[in-house]
């Protein structure tokens, strides 16, 4: 069933729009999810991501890749918020984040995970996912103190909601168990369904498959695929694991020192001679 | 942390120790069998408890180290003798338990205020700093309480920061404090206030404000960006902390003939500090013990009161290496999973196996 959905997916057409990037054919006529625009962030001096220029469309699985220390994360940083940019502008569905702080461009549609899981570790796993929930099933601090109908009746729907969420990932039965003792793969997991909680309309995955095993990869695969044709959501994510970038990616952007080196499909990357001498280095003369 | 079974149990028995040891001592106090010396540490006991709770609120629930609830403590106290006197003297209320009432509400009203001026400059600050900044507002109101001078004349209230000399009723006495107030806080009052305050911490952890809360406390860039006001969650538990300790503080107030300003001063703060880290920092019901504990204590071992630094010492130092010996450490983790798991109904071992994918 991977088999499938993977070739399905990598030979999406790409088609380009007007900001020099590439969507999928079928997100053409919709509004992009991301759009950057000369993008660029100093740190004293160092220009650590430099003119990044990026459109994601509606439904695509985007990829960024790099060599380490390219800015793959700084670039993350920079949408979510957690960095102003210097330079350039960074919209969500249409609507420019310049001002914004983390929490506004989250009420935008963006969730993310993180490279270093940040997990609400001495919680339990559904309360988790409640967190994400906070900004979709609310009520008040006087309503929860004072235990009003309005509290039992949304506390039940985040706990439905939660359970739900999990089960896209098969979590449901470790519901009640503490979040800091998952095994590692678990706790990626359940960021990622956390992440989802919050209703977002683009995921950012900072490298998902990080320490999971071929097995785990295999099946987050197939999952990112899932939620996104559930969700009806974009995915961009970082990943080191080529066979998941290559397998699952529509569009790849690749990142080196700060910079765009190269966009275009998974086909094109891997046949682009830019791409190979960054991770791989230039052949020496002499041996040429 | 805990099951749902599990919190709901650990909720049933706070509720259930506070209600029998207030049985118990009503019972004694009735039959005339509890000491005079036990008799007048009742109500400092109750006010002590929701000290440490709304102090566990801080730094427990919402992680931040705050060293000026004493503070709070004394802007509930000398606006809860305020009011009282004003009621009385003003407006000829008779009825203690109402004079009471009103004057703990005024006294979480004015704490409240004074949590919110001051917790909009100091949750920008966190860790040490944040520390420092509130201890530095604890010692501020104690000073400015040492230069307020309140009366009561006729229906209004007269307030002065310089002269004792004002007309009326002298209700606050700058450095003296309050002189002559009427005794009206009862044991069954400060019962009542704890089983308040242990509804409103433990109903706020187990809801969505408290679940936020606790999210910033442990990681607070994924609260952010999960959508959580950051600022908005640190301020209620600290505002909400600020109205318990000025509740608690009315309650304090009202139980004394005299009142000086100086009774608060930076060591009270570190005093309830010692019952939220004695108790267990985030445990509500360990507060609660730890408080009674170590209220009653002092006054029990009166006669070795001069090695009580001594012994505070030892007991500080022994506690630091041990908690910091792994070898303890593991030993003490192996032990509470075993009885969390008694409590829950199953082994603490499968659950942390049970993740396993």
């Amino acid at each position: 069933m991977s088999e499938n959905s993977v070739k399905r997916h990598s030979t999406t057409k790409m088609v380009p729009v007007p900001s020099r990037s590439i969507v999928p054919e079928r997100d053409l006529g919709r509004q992009p999810v991301l759009e950057c625009h000369h993008l660029g962030i100093e740190f004293g001096g160092l220009k650590a991501v430099d003119d990044f220029n990026l459109t994601i469309g509606r439904t695509e699985i985007a990829g960024l890749i790099g060599p380490n220390g390219a800015g793959k994360t700084t670039v993350f940083n920079l949408i979510t918020k957690v960095y102003q940019p210097t330079t350039g502008t960074v919209m969500i569905n249409g609507r420019d984040t310049s001002g914004m702080n983390i929490v506004q461009a989250s009420k935008l549609g963006i969730a993310r995970t993180f490279q270093n899981i940040r997990l609400f570790s001495n919680m339990t796993v559904e309360e988790n996912v409640r967190i994400g929930l906070h900004n979709q099933i609310r009520y008040g601090m006087f309503t929860g103190i004072c235990r009003l109908p309005a509290y039992w009746t949304k506390e039940k729907k985040q706990h439905q909601r939660s359970l739900e969420l999990l089960s896209l990932f098969g979590m449901q039965d470790m519901a009640d168990v503490q979040a800091g003792s998952l095994p590692y793969g678990a706790q990626r997991r359940l960021e990622i369904v956390r992440a989802l909680a919050t209703n977002p309309s683009l995921l950012l995955l900072d490298e998902p498959a990080a320490g999971m095993n071929p097995h785990e990869t295999e099946e987050l695969m197939e999952t990112i695929i899932r939620i996104r044709d559930q969700f009806q959501i974009a995915v961009m994510l970082i990943e080191h694991d080529m066979s998941l970038v290559m397998g699952i990616c529509e569009g790849i952007c690749v990142l080196n020192y700060g910079r765009v080196i190269a966009k275009g499909t998974a086909d094109e990357i891997q046949q682009n001679p830019v791409v190979i001498e960054a991770y791989l280095g230039r052949r020496k003369e002499a041996d040429a | 942390m805990r099951t749902k079974k599990g919190k709901l149990i650990y909720n049933l028995i706070t509720f259930g120790l506070v209600t029998a040891a207030f049985l118990i001592c009503n019972s004694m106090l009735q039959s005339g069998s509890m000491s005079r010396t036990l008799k007048g540490q009742l109500v400092p006991i109750c006010a002590w408890i929701v000290m440490a709770i709304s102090l566990n609120l801080v730094i427990g629930i919402s992680g931040e180290l705050s060293l000026g609830h004493a503070g709070f403590m004394s802007v509930g106290a000398f606006t809860g003798i305020v009011v009282s006197g004003w009621l009385l003297n003003g407006f000829q209320v008779e009825n203690d338990a109402l004079r009471l009432v009103i004057a703990m509400v005024a006294g979480g009203v004015a704490a409240g205020v004074a949590g919110v001026i001051i917790g909009i400059p100091v949750l920008r600050l966190r860790g040490d700093y944040l520390a420092i900044v509130t201890l530095a507002f604890g010692e501020i109101i104690r000073n400015v309480m040492n230069c307020v001078y309140v009366s009561v004349e006729g229906s209004s209230l007269r307030l002065g920061f310089i002269n004792p000399n004002l007309p009326g009723t002298l209700l606050l006495n700058g450095p003296n404090g309050a002189v002559k107030v009427q005794r009206i806080s009862t044991f069954l009052a400060g019962f009542l206030l704890v089983i308040f305050t242990l509804v409103v911490v433990l109903n706020l952890i187990n809801s969505r404000s408290g679940r936020a809360i606790m999210a910033i406390r442990d990681n607070r860039i994924a609260a952010e960006s999960m959508g959580i006001n950051v600022t908005k969650y640190k301020m209620m538990a600290f505002v909400l902390s600020a109205v318990l300790a000025g509740m608690a503080g009315a309650l304090y107030g009202l139980n004394m003939n005299t009142l000086v300003p100086a009774k608060f001063k930076f060591d009270q703060s570190i005093n309830v500090l010692v019952f939220v880290v004695l108790g267990g920092i985030g445990n509500i019901l360990g507060s609660v013990i730890s408080a009674t504990l170590l209220t009653v204590l002092p006054e029990v071992l009166r006669a070795f009161s001069q090695f009580r630094m001594l012994v505070y010492a030892i007991v500080l130092i022994v506690v630091m290496l041990a908690t910091n010996n792994p070898l303890l450490r593991s030993w003490f983790n192996q032990l509470t999973a075993k009885v969390k798991g008694r409590i829950t109904g199953r082994d603490g071992q499968t659950t942390k196996g049970g993740g396993a994918a």
